[in-house]
């Protein structure tokens, strides 16, 4: 018998059959083996993942009519996207320190990677004001109006996703927690990490192939 | 998805042996707990015991009665409105006042009475008790919840003080009119609206989250997914569709906010507007109805798949049977929750769509009929040779399964292209959905509030004055919406103020219009009687057995009536069978409860199916 049941086996469960009752009597009453945490944070990024995804169909639809004047990718961009690069990397490590319990590593990897997110948006801030700068404001195109859309958005799932790496840092270093319970907290923001940066890539991709 | 039982089968099945030549097998016996008890909050002081409560019990009540609180201002407006159709020679209102009342009432009704009346009043009062949790998996942001809600509320009801007034746009706030000059409140209202709706959308993901994360990972001891209760299968499936549905309302009251007040042009075409040049260009009002009706179609179940899920274990307690085809029914509240999501289109068949396309939209709709169809079948097969008591549940469960099969048949025709274009956009089509999504999920809301009330207060609500409530709710309700359908027939337009002289508008349509608005205050006073008796009852009402209504399921298990902070007691429940455990031949009783261990109830025998 297989330890995985497909969601057609399990639909399937007649629970009023005597063989089932003494299968289900035993069950231990959660549907994954993953914390809720972890399964929480799933949740959130599928809600999330079809909110991106409303956002680059609504962008795909309205760049096809003739009104579209793409926008300029400033440098500065690349050097931003090669921040959240380096930090999703960095967390990567960071995970690793931690089930290693080493603890001065992993402290530093928490605080290097808090500075790389703030770095970030302090640098999409200063491509908003590049470009106001010269003239592309969100009421000029809508093309620059769904960048800064984008962006905001983005930056608003970075911004919670600070809140909770402030909360697990300073759990860190208190160390009120037990280490399956601070790993878990750290490998969710970690995971959180590389889901950002994959929305990024998704979305600065469309900008610049368009 | 894995479950961890299943290699501890096997090891059992070894032992199976030894076990059958021991005397007295404990038969009882079910494995150790594994995961921990969930660690409680309590409460400290009065503001967080009762204002900022984390008691997921508590934040269910909250909900219900903000929810039903707006809803009663909706009830008012739809007064309104109708005294002001049946006699517009009083100039009772200015056409810009009815437009607003259309709009607030269709918004409030169906957002923040029902969905979060239904997901947050009902999904927080039973998740964790039918599951057997002490709680949601996140408390506090539970309690948040509630009160981004709250917030939500605070800030729709702003827009009436605002100038202009609040949006009259109509509920879907359809761009370019609903931010242009000459639409009510175009300028302070609707960004109230939109504001009020991001709101909701955020505190709804909160309480969302923890729905779903509760009913797959908290649950008792013994409870497989599919020992739930219908319930909780509805509130968990429309769970899942509001959380990829109402980011599609988020993008599009985002983007409009942004055409607002920045003047981008995401949805606003160029323009001329009281002779002048608008600066937008380009925009796409159609993306926004795409966008609106991605969630407006998941909406419509996100409402009827809790109503589906409560009504099928009011029908099964009230009529001492099992409920008939629990997979099926199971699979058609998971097959039409998917199949939501490919439908949405119907509503824009006069939108200019390609022929096509509307021809895979209606297909699509239609399939829809087989699930839904499927659920009627059973429902009407577990009263069949059932011990039906006419309780007050049971009536409103039967007025309600009458009231969807009448609003779902009219559903097949306005699902046809060619049938609904001559009927779009009359009253053909506020019949048909007050029916379907007004009318049939509210009866199952009173019919689970004078179920679930004693389990909340501890006492019963009174008996006569819900079957006068019943009856005058029941019957008024097709007094008012059955003249509507041939109203729609003969061609009278929603949305319009007053029915000017035409050639199609005869006397019947006039004295219609009279007789609805009086069955419609009367209805509306008849739900004057059901507060009094909500509230009435909580001090005068008789004092509740425990489990007055002998179900099965886990809520009514609880160590108190009503139950206390962390529900259980000491121990958590384990949980022996499925809730429908009725009438089971051998047994004592005509209810075998879900946490009844196997011992106390030897010769009772389900029949193998």
């Amino acid at each position: 018998m297989s330890k995985k049941k497909s969601i057609f086996q399990l639909l399937t469960e007649k629970p009023w059959e005597q063989d089932q009752i003494e299968a289900d009597n035993e069950h231990q009453g959660q549907t994954v083996n993953l914390t809720k945490q972890k399964l929480g944070l799933r949740t959130l990024m599928a809600a999330s993942t079809v909110l991106f995804s409303l956002f680059v169909v609504a962008y795909s639809d309205r760049m096809l009519v003739h009104d579209w004047r793409n926008m300029p990718e400033p440098w500065l961009l690349w050097f931003n996207t090669g921040i959240l690069v380096i930090s999703s990397l960095v967390f990567h490590q960071t995970t690793k320190y931690a089930k290693n319990e080493l603890f001065d590593k992993t402290k530093n990897g928490l605080y290097f990677i808090g500075f790389l997110a703030y770095s970030f948006l302090i640098g999409q801030l200063i491509v908003w004001y590049q470009l106001m700068n010269t003239g592309y404001y969100a009421t000029s195109n809508v093309a620059n109006a769904f960048f800064y859309l984008f962006t905001t958005i983005h930056g608003l799932h970075i911004i919670g996703g600070i809140y909770f790496w402030g909360k697990t840092t300073s759990k860190f270093i208190k160390r009120s927690l037990k280490k399956e319970e601070i790993n878990n907290l750290i490998d969710i923001c970690a995971v959180y990490w590389h889901f950002l940066l994959a929305v990024w890539l998704v979305l600065f991709g469309l900008m610049l192939s368009s | 998805m894995s479950d961890e039982y299943e290699h501890k089968l096997e090891a059992k099945s070894d032992y199976a042996g030894d076990a059958s030549s021991v005397s007295t097998p404990d038969i009882d016996a079910v494995p150790d707990a594994e995961l921990p008890d969930q660690e409680l909050y309590h409460s400290h002081s009065w503001w967080t015991t009762y204002v900022f409560s984390q008691d997921a019990k508590y934040i269910g009540i909250q909900y219900a009665l903000t929810a039903i609180g707006t809803g009663l201002l909706g009830l008012v407006l739809s007064w309104l409105m109708r005294i002001q159709l049946a006699w517009p020679g009083l100039g009772w209102l200015e056409p810009s006042s009815y437009y607003q009342f259309v709009t607030m009432h269709g918004m409030i009704m169906v957002v923040y009475l029902l969905t979060a009346l239904f997901l947050g009043g009902f999904g927080n009062l039973l998740i964790p008790l039918m599951c057997g949790a002490r709680d949601m998996a996140f408390p506090y942001v539970n309690m948040l919840s509630y009160w981004a809600f709250v917030v939500a509320v605070v800030v729709l009801l702003a827009s009436f003080f605002v100038p202009g007034g609040p949006t009259g746009a109509g509920w879907t706030l359809y761009p370019p009119q609903a931010i242009t000059a000459g639409t009510p409140g175009y300028n302070g209202g609707i960004i109230l609206m939109l504001i009020s709706l991001i709101l909701f959308v955020a505190g709804f993901t909160m309480g969302g989250l923890n729905y779903i994360i509760t009913v797959l990972q908290l649950r008792a001891r013994g409870m497989t997914l599919m020992r739930m209760p219908l319930t909780i299968w509805g509130i968990f499936t429309a769970t899942v569709l509001a959380m990829f549905a109402f980011p599609a309302l988020l993008v599009g009251c985002l983007m409009m906010t942004l055409d607002s007040l920045l003047g981008t042009s995401f949805f606003m075409p160029a323009m001329v507007s009281l002779g002048e040049t608008l600066t937008h260009e380009g925009g796409s009002p159609i993306l926004f109805q795409h966008l609106f009706w991605f969630f407006g179609h998941p909406e419509v179940y996100i409402v009827a798949l809790p109503a589906f899920g409560i009504v099928s274990d009011l029908l099964s307690v009230h009529s001492r049977k099992t409920i008939f085809g629990y997979r099926m029914m199971v699979w058609a509240i998971v097959g039409i929750g998917a199949l939501s999501f490919f439908v949405w289109a119907h509503h824009m068949y006069v939108s200019g769509m390609n022929p096509w396309f509307g021809f895979f939209f209606a297909t699509t709709t239609l399939i829809i009929a087989v699930p839904t169809a499927i659920k009627v079948y059973n429902w009407i097969l577990t009263l069949w040779r059932g011990n039906i008591v006419l309780s007050l549940p049971m009536l409103f469960s039967l007025g309600f399964i009458v009231t969807f099969l009448n609003g779902g048949l009219t559903g097949l025709f306005l699902g046809n292209v060619t049938v609904d274009v001559p009927l779009s956009d009359t009253y053909f089509v506020v019949a048909h959905f007050h029916m379907v999504m007004g009318i049939a999920p509210i009866l199952v809301v009173f019919g689970a509030i004078y179920h679930w009330y004693p389990l909340v207060t501890g006492r019963m609500m009174n008996e006569t004055l819900g079957k006068v409530h019943f009856w005058i709710t029941f019957i008024g309700s097709y007094a008012i919406y059955f003249p509507m359908h041939y109203q729609g027939f003969v061609g009278v337009p929603r949305r319009y103020y007053e029915i000017y002289d035409s050639p199609y508008v005869d006397v019947s349509t006039l004295l219609l219009n009279k007789f609805i608005t009086i069955a419609v205050l009367i209805v509306g006073a008849a739900q004057l009687l059901f507060l009094y008796n909500l509230f009435a009852s909580a001090r005068l009402g008789k004092k509740a057995e425990k489990n007055p209504w002998k179900a099965n399921s886990l809520e009514w298990q609880t160590p108190q009536m009503p139950p206390e902070h962390g529900n259980w007691g000491k121990e958590l429940p384990k949980v022996y069978r499925w809730p429908y455990d009725f009438s089971v031949p051998g047994a004592k009783e005509d209810y075998i409860p879900q946490t009844q261990p196997p011992s106390e109830i030897i010769g009772a025998k389900v029949e193998k199916t």
